[in-house]
C-alpha cells in the first residue's frame, strides 16, 4: 500500500479516511497462494469436525477474551466490579457474557414466576405486573450504552495507570435492550399531578435504590427484559431491569422490584454518599445523570504492541449520552494535528460507535489519542479540564481524552498528555 | 372502561410521550391493597415519610453496633475492611476529602433507610425496628451530632440536621 502524499491527514503517519469509506475494497487482492501442484489440507480438514452444542461458546483459542478486573469487597464475592475486556473487542455490540458488572450485594436467585414489578406511590391505581404480563405490552428495543459512572475513575491518579484498556475504562458495553416503555405502565396506573420523581427499588439483598426524574421516566425508559435478543442474564439484572438511555449506570437500577411514584428525591445512599460530584470548595452536586462526550482508541492500547513499522489501523469508541456521535479525531503526535476518524455505519444515539484511522507509523516515538463530538456540540476535554475544580479523589464522571504513547519498540503505555 | 381510556389519553398529552398506549396496552396491571403495596414500599423521605414505629438511642445502639457492624466499620465507625463512618469533617476541602456520615451525608433519613436496607451486609432484614433506629442514632452519635441519649424515632431523625447538608447543589431539575 502506497502512502501518497495525498493520503496524509494529519501529523506524523495518520492517513486519509478514504479506504474505509469505501466498501469493499479489501475484497479480491488477497485471495492468494499460488496452488503447488499437490492439493493439501489441514489437519482440522481431514475428518469431520465436532458436534452442535444448545449453548455456543467462543472459539478455545479465544479463552483469554473474558471480563478483567474482577473484584469484590471483602469478605464478598458479588459485591464489586467485572470490567468489559474492551481491548478485545471491534464492532459496538458487547456480547452478554463480557457485559461488565457493578453489584451492591451480589447476584440475586430470582424465580421469574414468582418476582413482580410494582408501581405505586402518587398514581390513581397501585398495580403490580407479573413477568408473564409485561410480556403482552407493547416493547420496543434500541442499541444502546450502559456506563457506570464511575467509570475510568483510574485517570484521576497522579501518575497514569499501567494496565489495559479495558482495566482502566470497562465499565462501559452496548447492547441491544428490549423492553416495555415504562410510561405505558405509569399511564395504566395514572400519574397524579405534583409527581416529579420516580423512586426505582432492586431486589437484591441490599435493594439498591436511585431517584430518577419523571420527564426522563416518561421520555424514554424501558423495563428492559431482552438484552441482545435474549433475556436478561442474572447479572444484568434478570428477569427485568430499569434502563435509562445515556444515563449513569447506577440509575438504572437491577432486579427491579417497585417504582415509587413521588413529588421529590428520596435521597438514597447511592445518590447522595457516592454517586454525587464534589468539588475543589466542599460543594456536592447531587443527580448528574447524563453521561458525557467519551473516546477510547482501543487498538492500539495498552498491553497491545505493534510490530514493525508500517500501516496500522487506530480503533475505538466513542459515545456520548446526548445522543450520537457527530465527530472522531485522531491524532498521532500528542495532540498537535487532528484528522477525522471513520465512523463506522452505525451510529446510533446513545450508543457505542466505532471509529478507524489508517496510521503510517515511521517506527518512532508517538503519542496517539482520540477526541469525540457529540450532535449536541460537546466535545470530549482533556484530563486536566476535566478535573479543573474537582475535588481531589472525585472520579464519577471522567470523561478526559486518553492517550497511549508507542515507543520505538512498539510498546504501548498509558499517558497523560 | 371507555371513560378510564380517556383518562389515560389525557394523562399521556400532559406526559407528551407519542407513545399510542391506549390502542395497544393490555392493561393486564393487577391492582394493589394499600398493605400489598405497604409490604413492598422501603422508601423513606428526608421529611420522614416512610419511617417505621420504634425508636432508639446511641446507649442501646453501641450493643447493636458492636455485635453487627464493628467487624466491617471498625471501632466508634472509624473503618475497617469497609466503609468510614465517622470523622473527616473539614476534610472535604484537604488533599484527602474523607466522606463519612458525619463529613458528608445531607440526611439523616438516609442512615436508617440504608441500614435497613442493606445492613448488616451479611444478614440484612435481621435488624428490628428498634435496633435500626437505635443504630442510625449510635452513628449519628459517634459523628458528634446527636447525643448519646437523644431518642430517633420516626419524629425526630427527620429533625436532625446533617452538618454538611447545606453543601448539596442539584445537577438536574425535573421538569
Amino acid at each position: 500500500m502506497s502512502t501518497e502524499k495525498s493520503d496524509v491527514a494529519a501529523g506524523n503517519g495518520l492517513l486519509g479516511r478514504r479506504i474505509f469509506l469505501k466498501a469493499g475494497v479489501a475484497g479480491g487482492a488477497t485471495l492468494l497462494t499460488a496452488q503447488a501442484a499437490g492439493v493439501e489440507r489441514e489437519q482440522w480438514m481431514k475428518f469431520p469436525g465436532g458436534p452442535m452444542s444448545e449453548n455456543g461458546a467462543p472459539s478455545a483459542y479465544e479463552a483469554h477474551v473474558k471480563r478483567i478486573g474482577v473484584a469484590s469487597q471483602p469478605g464478598t464475592t458479588g459485591t464489586g466490579v467485572s470490567r468489559t475486556p474492551l481491548q478485545h473487542l471491534n464492532g459496538l455490540i458487547t456480547p452478554s457474557r463480557l457485559h461488565f458488572e457493578r453489584h451492591h450485594s451480589g447476584i440475586p436467585d430470582i424465580d421469574p414466576d414468582a418476582h413482580r414489578l410494582v408501581i405505586h406511590g402518587m398514581v390513581d391505581r397501585p398495580l403490580s405486573f407479573s413477568l408473564e404480563a409485561l410480556a403482552r405490552y407493547p416493547m420496543v428495543s434500541r442499541i444502546q450504552f450502559l456506563e457506570c459512572s464511575g467509570n475510568s475513575g483510574g485517570s484521576i491518579a497522579p501518575e497514569p495507570a499501567q494496565v489495559s484498556v479495558g482495566n482502566m475504562h470497562g465499565l462501559v458495553a452496548a447492547s441491544e435492550w428490549g423492553g416495555v416503555p415504562l410510561s405505558v405502565l405509569l399511564e395504566e396506573a395514572g400519574v397524579k399531578r405534583g409527581a416529579k420523581w420516580i423512586i426505582a427499588d432492586g431486589a437484591d439483598a441490599a435493594i439498591m435504590s436511585r431517584s430518577v426524574p419523571l420527564d426522563k421516566i416518561m421520555d424514554d425508559a424501558i423495563v428492559a427484559l431482552y438484552q441482545n435478543g435474549e433475556r436478561l442474564r442474572p447479572g444484568n439484572g434478570y428477569p427485568m431491569r430499569l434502563f435509562l438511555p445515556g444515563w449513569e449506570g447506577n440509575a438504572c437500577v437491577k432486579w427491579l422490584r417497585t417504582i415509587k411514584v413521588m413529588s421529590e428525591p428520596a435521597m438514597t445512599k447511592d445518590e447522595t454518599s457516592k454517586y454525587s460530584d464534589l468539588n475543589e470548595e466542599g460543594i456536592a452536586q447531587l443527580f448528574t445523570f447524563p453521561m458525557g462526550v467519551k473516546s477510547l482508541i482501543t487498538s492500539p492500547s495498552h498491553g497491545l504492541s505493534l510490530g514493525p513499522a508500517g500501516i496500522y489501523q487506530l480503533s475505538g469508541i466513542a459515545w456520548s449520552g446526548s445522543g450520537k456521535i457527530k465527530r472522531v479525531e485522531v491524532s498521532a503526535d500528542g495532540g498537535s494535528s487532528w484528522a477525522d476518524a471513520a465512523l463506522d455505519e452505525h451510529v446510533l444515539p446513545k450508543c457505542l460507535t466505532r471509529f478507524r484511522s489508517a496510521w503510517n507509523w515511521d517506527g518512532g516515538p508517538a503519542v496517539i489519542m482520540s477526541r469525540a463530538t457529540d450532535e449536541a456540540g460537546n466535545v470530549q476535554p482533556t484530563r486536566t479540564a476535566v478535573l479543573n475544580g474537582r475535588a481531589n479523589g472525585a472520579f464519577y464522571h471522567y470523561n478526559g481524552i486518553q492517550a497511549w504513547a508507542v515507543s520505538d519498540a512498539g510498546e504501548v503505555s498509558n499517558v497523560y498528555a | 372502561m371507555f371513560m378510564r381510556k380517556a383518562l389515560l389519553s389525557a394523562t399521556c398529552v400532559v406526559f407528551g410521550t407519542g407513545i399510542a398506549f391506549a390502542a395497544d396496552n393490555p392493561e393486564l396491571g393487577e391492582e394493589l391493597t394499600a398493605a400489598q403495596v405497604a409490604a413492598v414500599d422501603f422508601t423513606i423521605m428526608p421529611d420522614g415519610d416512610g419511617l417505621p414505629e420504634g425508636s432508639g438511642t446511641a446507649v442501646a445502639g453501641r450493643e447493636v453496633y458492636n455485635q453487627h457492624c464493628l467487624a466491617c466499620h471498625g471501632e466508634n465507625g472509624a473503618g475497617g475492611v469497609n466503609d468510614v463512618l465517622a470523622g473527616g469533617h473539614g476534610s472535604l476541602t484537604g488533599p484527602r476529602p474523607q466522606k463519612t456520615v458525619g463529613s458528608y451525608w445531607p440526611y439523616a433519613t438516609t442512615v436508617f433507610d440504608y441500614i435497613r436496607r442493606a445492613m448488616p451486609f451479611q444478614t440484612p432484614d435481621s435488624l428490628s425496628n428498634d435496633e435500626t433506629y437505635a443504630v442510625t442514632a449510635y452513628v449519628l452519635f459517634v459523628n458528634d451530632i446527636i447525643a448519646e441519649d437523644a431518642d430517633m424515632n420516626a419524629d425526630t431523625l427527620p429533625q436532625v440536621k446533617m452538618p454538611n447538608r447545606d453543601n448539596f447543589v442539584w445537577g438536574y431539575m425535573p421538569k
